[in-house]
C-alpha cells in the first residue's frame, strides 16, 4: 500500500539551524494496516506525515503509494487518495460554509460543475446520524458554530466518506477534552474497521497506542527505532513500551510528556 | 421636489446602481467569497468600456458585450497568474495589472483618452427601437441593466453551489483546510478572478454604451465605490444563503447610488463622489472594529478616572 524508501529531509540546510528531521527512514505499510506512531516531541512524526502527504518534497528517497511513485506529486493530487486530520479541529473544515456544503465539497460525487445530488444528501444524513451528535439536524448551519469535538468528528467524516487509500491522523484528539477525545477515538475505531482503511495514527497516549491498530512504531531523531506487531505487541504493556523507548533511544526521556500527553 | 423629478432621480439611481451592481457582484465573488482584494478592478472596468466601445464602433453592439467580457477574463487571468504562479503578492498583482491596463486601454481607444459613441449603435439604441411603442418605452437602460444583473445573480447562485464554486468559497474561507485537501488553490483563484473580472468588464461596457462615451478615467475609484456598495449591502443582507447575499450586494449598489443622487440634488459637487465612497468604506470596515473595541476603551477610561 505504502512503501517509503530511505527518505531524508533537512530543514534550513546549510545554516546554523539546520535540522535533520527525517534520516533515511524506510517503512512498508500493508493494505489494511492500522499503525500507531509514538515518539517524543521533535522525533519527526509529523514530518513523516508531511512527507507522505506532500506538504514538502523529501530531499532524497522515494515514496510509493498505491503502486504509484508519488515522490514528486503535489499535495493536492495526493490528497485525492489520502485523508488527513490534524490536532487543531479548525484546520479541517470551512467555518463559513454549512455542514452540508463542507460534505458536498469533500465527499460529493460527480464532477466539479455538479451540484449536490439527492442521493449524496441522504448519504450524508445517515453518516452524520451515526456520530450521535445531532449534526444530521443541523446540516444547514455554518460549521463555525460547532464545538471542537463536533468539528473533528465532522472532519473525520469528510475525510472518510469516500474511503481514502490512506488515512493520516496526527494527534487528532489531543486538543479535545478527555470525554470528547474518547468519543472521537471510538468513532475513529469504528470507521477504520468498517471501511477497512489503511491508517497511520500519531498519538502521545501510550494506552491508545497499544490498544488501537495492529502495529506500533516508535520514532526518534527522524527514524524508526522500534517496530512491533502481532503476538509480541499483544503482550506488551505500557511500562514495557516506555522501557523499550529508553533502551532503544539510549538516552533519558521526557517521560512526563509521553505519559501524560 | 415634484413627484416627477423624484421618479426621474430614482430611475437614474436605479440605472446607474444596476450597472455598477455588476462590478459589486464581481467583488462579491472575488472579495467576499475568494477573500482576494482585486485592485485591478478600476483598470478592468475601463478595459471593458474601451473594448466594448471599440467593437460597437466597428458595428457590432452585441459582440461588444462578449468581447468586453472576454477581455475582462484575460485581465483576471493575468492578475491571478501573477499571484499564484509568479510569487507576486495578491494586492501588488492587482496594482501592477491596473497600471499596465492604463496603457492598454488607451491603445484600445486608438491612442486617444476619449471615445465618442454618439452616432453609434449600442445595445441600448437597439433595445430602444425594440421597446418603442410599448409601456417600457424610454426605459431601455433599465431594461438591459435588469436583465444583465438578473443573469449574473442567477449564475452566481447556481455556480457557487457546484463543487468548484464550493471549492472557491473554501479557498477564501479556510486556506489551511484547502492546503491539505484535494482542492488546487491555484485553480480556484484563477477561475474565480477570471469570472469576477468578466463581470467587471461587462459593467464597464454597459456604462460606456449607456453614456455613449468612454474616457480613460471611467473606471477610476470603481473598486472603492463597489466595495462601499458591497459593504452597505452586507449590513442589510450579509447573512443567509448565497442568492440572498448576492441580491444584498445589488441592493447595496442601488442604495449607494440613491444616496449619491440625492446628495447631488442638495448641490454636492459631482467630484465629491469618490471622497464619499472612500468614507463609506472606512466607516463600513472600521465601524465594526471600533464597536468591538468599545468595551475595552470604556474600561480604560474608567480605570484612569478611578486612578485619578
Amino acid at each position: 500500500m505504502l512503501k517509503i524508501q530511505e527518505i531524508s529531509k533537512t530543514f534550513n540546510p546549510g545554516t546554523n539551524n539546520a535540522k535533520k528531521a527525517l534520516d533515511k527512514l524506510s517503512l512498508g505499510v500493508l493494505d489494511g494496516d492500522f499503525i500507531t506512531i509514538i515518539g517524543a516531541n521533535g522525533a519527526g512524526k509529523s514530518t513523516l506525515f508531511n512527507a507522505i502527504a506532500g506538504s514538502f518534497y523529501t530531499d532524497e528517497g522515494r515514496i510509493i503509494l498505491d503502486g504509484k511513485d508519488v515522490t514528486l506529486t503535489p499535495e493536492y493530487k495526493r490528497a485525492r487518495i489520502i485523508g488527513r486530520l490534524f490536532q487543531d479541529p479548525m484546520l479541517g473544515s470551512a467555518p463559513g460554509m454549512s455542514i452540508e456544503e463542507n460534505l458536498i465539497l469533500s465527499a460529493g460525487h460527480g464532477g466539479w460543475l455538479s451540484g449536490p445530488s439527492k442521493k449524496d444528501l441522504v448519504r450524508f444524513r445517515e453518516a452524520l446520524s451515526l456520530l450521535d451528535m445531532g449534526l444530521e439536524d443541523r446540516m444547514q448551519q455554518p460549521v463555525g458554530l460547532l464545538s471542537g469535538g463536533q468539528r473533528q468528528a465532522l472532519t473525520l467524516m469528510m475525510a472518510t466518506l469516500n474511503p481514502p487509500k490512506l488515512l493520516l491522523l496526527d494527534e487528532h484528539t489531543a486538543a479535545l477534552d478527555p470525554g470528547t477525545a474518547e468519543k472521537v477515538i471510538e468513532i475513529t475505531k469504528n470507521i477504520v474497521a468498517e471501511k477497512n482503511l489503511t491508517c497511520l495514527m500519531i498519538t502521545h497516549n501510550m494506552e491508545s497506542a497499544l490498544e488501537l491498530g495492529n502495529r506500533t512504531i516508535m520514532m526518534d531523531q527522524g527514524n524508526i527505532i522500534y517496530d512491533v506487531r502481532g503476538e509480541e505487541r499483544s503482550k506488551l504493556t505500557m511500562d514495557d513500551l516506555l522501557e523499550k523507548f529508553k533502551e532503544q533511544a539510549g538516552r533519558k526521556l521526557d517521560t512526563d510528556r509521553i505519559l501524560l500527553g | 421636489m415634484s413627484l416627477n423629478v423624484a421618479l426621474n432621480l430614482t430611475q437614474t439611481a436605479l440605472e446607474l446602481g444596476l450597472i455598477s451592481a455588476l462590478t459589486v457582484l464581481a467583488l462579491f465573488l472575488s472579495y467576499t467569497m475568494l477573500n482576494v482584494c482585486d485592485l485591478s478592478t478600476d483598470g478592468c472596468f475601463t478595459l471593458g468600456a474601451a473594448v466594448g466601445a471599440y467593437v460597437a464602433l466597428a458595428g457590432h453592439p452585441y459582440l461588444a458585450i462578449v468581447m468586453a467580457m472576454l477581455a475582462g477574463t484575460v485581465s483576471g487571468f493575468i492578475t491571478a497568474f501573477l499571484q499564484t504562479k509568479m510569487g507576486i503578492e495578491s494586492l501588488l498583482a492587482g496594482i501592477i495589472v491596473n497600471t499596465g491596463l492604463y496603457s492598454i486601454n488607451i491603445a484600445v481607444m486608438g491612442g486617444s483618452s476619449i471615445l465618442n459613441l454618439n452616432a453609434t449603435d449600442t445595445v441600448f439604441t437597439k433595445m430602444k427601437s425594440l421597446l418603442d411603442g410599448t409601456v417600457f418605452a424610454g426605459k431601455e437602460v433599465l431594461f438591459v441593466a435588469i436583465i444583465a444583473v438578473a443573469l449574473v445573480v442567477i449564475f452566481l447562485s447556481l455556480f457557487l453551489r457546484t463543487r468548484i464554486g464550493l471549492a472557491i468559497r473554501a479557498t477564501g474561507n479556510n486556506p489551511d483546510m484547502v492546503k491539505s485537501s484535494s482542492i488546487n488553490p491555484v485553480r480556484t483563484i484563477i477561475i474565480g478572478l477570471c469570472i469576477a473580472n468578466a463581470f467587471t468588464a461587462l459593467s464597464g461596457c454597459l456604462l460606456a454604451q449607456s453614456q455613449k462615451s468612454v474616457n480613460i478615467d471611467i473606471g477610476t475609484g470603481m473598486v472603492t465605490i463597489a466595495l462601499a456598495s458591497l459593504l452597505i449591502g452586507g449590513t442589510f443582507m450579509g447573512k443567509g444563503k448565497i442568492p440572498t447575499r448576492a441580491i444584498g450586494a445589488v441592493l447595496g449598489a442601488f442604495i449607494f447610488r440613491l444616496v449619491y443622487t440625492i446628495a447631488l440634488r442638495f448641490d454636492m459637487p459631482a467630484y465629491m463622489l469618490k471622497l464619499v465612497s472612500a468614507i463609506i468604506v472606512i466607516i463600513a470596515i472600521a465601524g465594526p472594529y471600533i464597536k468591538d473595541q468599545m468595551p475595552m476603551i470604556k474600561r480604560r477610561f474608567g480605570h484612569r478616572r478611578e486612578e485619578a
